[in-house]
């Protein structure tokens, strides 16, 4: 099957590593990836901060970039970006030229566990990893896309991963797009407070569907001079895999 | 005090709530505990999701045809023998007030809690026009708040979630209290304090939950069974409230009361849930006069507006019990009565762009108020809605900042630009760039961090360190481009011998 991949900006920018372990873990899984080098970002930095005039050209080139190659589905490593896509026919909707292009974009459009698990229907990935981890589930991913499922399922396979649950895991970290550069007194509160709850775990890893905010708590960790290490789920779906212990999903989940 | 409660900057504000150790454990020790008792009393309904929808009905119904049941509503007050007065302002409506406290000759009221009476200051007005009034609230916190030199509410449902009870023992002691600050001690000293003003108070002021459109009823709902007196024993009672406070029938008004006191404290119902219409013939307690006073204040700006959704609100308080913002910044860091997501879109809407432009963006988006509103108002939408207009429509940003998003803008809208912003990211970011330990493994490289900047940059550089972007060869693009060259490609004579 055809798999556009939607690198999103920050992975561009920022983290290589996810780009390739999601661009591995999908071809392992038989997809044959494209990435259109035309496109750039869903538009959310400028939207969401109330640039939306600004932000037409953004959301016009991602769709015709997406669309660029006939593929069956478009991936992206980032559950907030994805949502954002989802959203395209609202914003598009008395757009007559890009109405059904955004219909068409968002409609096959998913964040990459989500596409192992729903799509592909992936029960175990192969992948073995040595140590205790804990989750940050993105506000977005969780709650504009509604996928709060696919990642757990997925590391509940993974081998030697230790998954500890992350006390209020329901708070936004803080992030937030330009929110943590605009706001950095009330963002830097919201981190530290994410911060103490990933470090009270006592996990070594800290694991998310959302490079977004791994480099918002990457970053402070950092910053606080904290140990951790800093991993997208696509790596670890990347990590050691022996391809005898993949499995699929007897059922395909609703 | 009106809607503003501080002229300072966000930042200011912000910066004081940060030493405010006890209000930020207060808060949120009181948003953990909520969140268990919110989801196990909404979980007692069951399909929650299908109330919500029925909540949202309801109030949409109620404000596409408010003109309508407003009418309707002050027809069957009057018919029941009240009195009706629609004030376009706050002014009109504290007027209005005044003239009635003037007309009965009151001079003792008693106030159950009503954030539309903040809102227009009612009570400091009050005591102004009129020496010699006396002037009670007696909502237990709307009661601690007054007698603390009038400090401002932070929570729209718990206004003093603020103090802790030494600083109630405090205020009390004022009041002749000498005991400990056990809060059972602490309640039974005001229930008794209050008692004495009950028996004497000539005129009641209450709010409304809900004002029933088809019987003319008032709908109030305490857990203090404070309000049940303010309108059971003066003789005259004023009610105030927002004009969006119409339901359509009793039906509608039981729905939204269940949800109400589940999103509101966590309970099945609170103590009380009254609903009344002043005096009926031949019984003793009730008002003998009736008045209700509907207030817009500037409502109407929402109304047919792309804010319309934020007057469903039914002030249950839900939305600043899971904001991981208020969490931190608590209800004095918005600068308005209204604090939290609700205050954040609506006190622009009352009370303009220029006083409250910095709400919207106080807010990570991160949608916890959208998924936890029981009338489904889209809050989080409706900030970026707020953003939109502050920038697009009134050119509200300035300075740097605004420079770099319209760069971004611009950035995100061109793939050649974009390109050259992967290829130089690296050489570009360096200048800013210091080496470092590395503590973020597999995040920070070695080669070192971002750790200050210009505007944004400076603003995320601020609190956290941000990777040097890779080299060009090492970026994702390059790297997907050799290993696409390095496939086997359909028709390849070589890769299928």
């Amino acid at each position: 099957m055809k798999v556009v991949i939607f690198s999103t900006c920050v992975v561009d920018l920022e983290f290589p590593n996810v780009g390739i372990a999601m661009t591995e873990v999908l071809e392992r899984f038989g997809c044959d990836c494209y990435l259109p080098k035309d496109q750039i970002c869903c538009g959310q930095p400028t939207f969401n901060s109330g640039y939306a005039k600004g932000t037409q050209r953004a959301f016009r080139n991602q769709i015709d970039a997406l669309l660029s190659v006939d593929a069956d589905y478009i991936v992206g490593p980032a559950g907030s970006c994805v949502a954002m896509i989802r959203e395209f026919p609202e914003f598009m909707k008395d757009d007559p030229q890009y109405a059904d292009k955004a219909r068409e974009v968002a409609a096959k459009t998913f964040e990459f566990s989500q596409f192992l698990w729903r799509v592909l229907g992936v029960e175990n990935a192969g992948a073995e990893l040595d140590g205790r981890a804990t989750y940050h589930r993105s506000c977005h991913m969780t709650r504009l896309l509604g996928e709060s499922e696919s990642p757990y399922a997925l590391l509940a396979h993974v081998k030697g991963l230790e998954m500890i649950p992350l006390e209020n895991a329901h708070d936004c970290c803080g992030f937030g797009g330009t929110f943590s550069a605009k706001e950095p007194e009330i963002s830097r509160q919201m981190v530290d407070a994410k911060v103490g709850h990933i470090v009270d775990t006592g996990a070594e890893i800290l694991i998310s569907c959302d490079p977004g905010c791994l480099m918002n708590i990457g970053g402070r960790f950092n910053r606080l001079g904290k140990p951790i290490k800093i991993m997208h789920i696509a790596e670890v779906l990347n990590s050691n895999v022996d391809e005898s212990r993949i499995s699929y999903l007897k059922q395909m989940p609703v | 005090m009106g809607i503003q409660t501080s002229d300072k900057p966000l930042l200011e504000r912000v910066k004081e709530s940060e030493q405010d150790k006890f209000m930020q454990a207060s808060v949120a020790k009181a948003q953990d505990a909520q969140h268990i008792k919110r989801e196990d009393s909404r979980a007692l309904l069951g399909n929650w999701e299908q109330w919500r929808e029925l909540g949202e009905q309801i109030r949409q119904r109620a404000l596409k045809y408010l003109p309508d049941y407003l009418e309707q509503f002050s027809d069957n007050v009057e018919k029941n023998g009240g009195d009706v007065f629609f004030a376009a302002t706050e002014k009109d409506a504290v007027d209005y007030i005044e003239k009635i406290v003037k007309e009965t000759g009151a001079k003792r009221i008693v106030k159950s809690k009503s954030m539309v009476t903040t809102e227009i200051d009612l009570d400091k007005r009050l005591l102004a026009m009129n020496k010699g009034l006396q002037l009670m609230e007696t909502d237990l916190a709307e009661f601690i708040l007054q007698e603390d030199d009038w400090d401002e509410p932070t929570h729209i449902v718990f206004p003093t979630l603020h103090k802790n009870r030494d600083q109630v023992r405090e205020i009390f002691m004022k009041l002749g209290y000498e005991g400990d600050n056990d809060p059972m001690h602490l309640a039974r000293f005001a229930r008794k304090f209050l008692r004495e003003y009950f028996l004497q108070a000539d005129l009641g002021i209450t709010g409304c939950n809900f004002a029933v459109a088809d019987n003319g009823m008032i709908n109030l709902v305490t857990n203090e069974g404070n309000a049940d007196l303010t309108m059971a024993i003066p003789k005259t009672q004023i009610v105030v409230m927002g004009m969006e406070r119409i339901v359509p029938t009793m039906n509608d008004a039981e729905i939204l009361d269940n949800m109400l006191c589940r999103s509101a404290v966590g309970q099945k119902l609170t103590s009380y849930v009254t609903f009344e219409k002043g005096q009926v013939a031949g019984e003793t307690d009730g008002p003998e006069h009736f008045h209700v006073v509907i207030v817009d204040n500037n409502r109407s700006r929402a109304l047919g507006s792309e804010f319309q959704s934020i007057l469903q609100c039914i002030r249950c308080g839900a939305c600043m019990n899971v904001c991981p913002v208020y969490r931190h910044i608590g209800g004095h860091g918005y600068g308005s009565i209204y604090p939290g997501p609700l205050g954040a879109v609506l006190s622009p809407i009352l009370g303009g762009y220029q006083a409250f432009q910095e709400l919207p963006y106080a807010s990570s988006l991160c949608g916890a108020c959208t998924e936890v509103c029981p009338v489904k108002i889209p809050l989080h939408k409706l900030l970026i809605e707020h953003r939109r207009i502050i920038t697009d429509q009134r050119h509200m940003q300035h300075g740097l900042n605004n420079l770099m998003m319209e760069a971004i803008g611009i950035g995100t809208g061109f793939p050649w630009l974009f390109r050259t912003a992967v290829r130089f990211g690296h050489l570009g970011l360096k200048p800013l760039a210091s080496k470092g330990e590395v503590h973020a493994e597999n995040f920070i490289k070695p080669e070192g961090s971002v750790k200050g900047g210009p505007g944004l940059v400076g603003g995320w550089a601020d609190v956290r360190d941000l990777p040097l972007p890779p080299k060009n060869k090492d970026s994702f693009r390059q790297w997907f481009a050799k290993h696409k060259a390095n496939q086997p490609q359909p028709g390849d004579q070589k890769a299928n011998q």
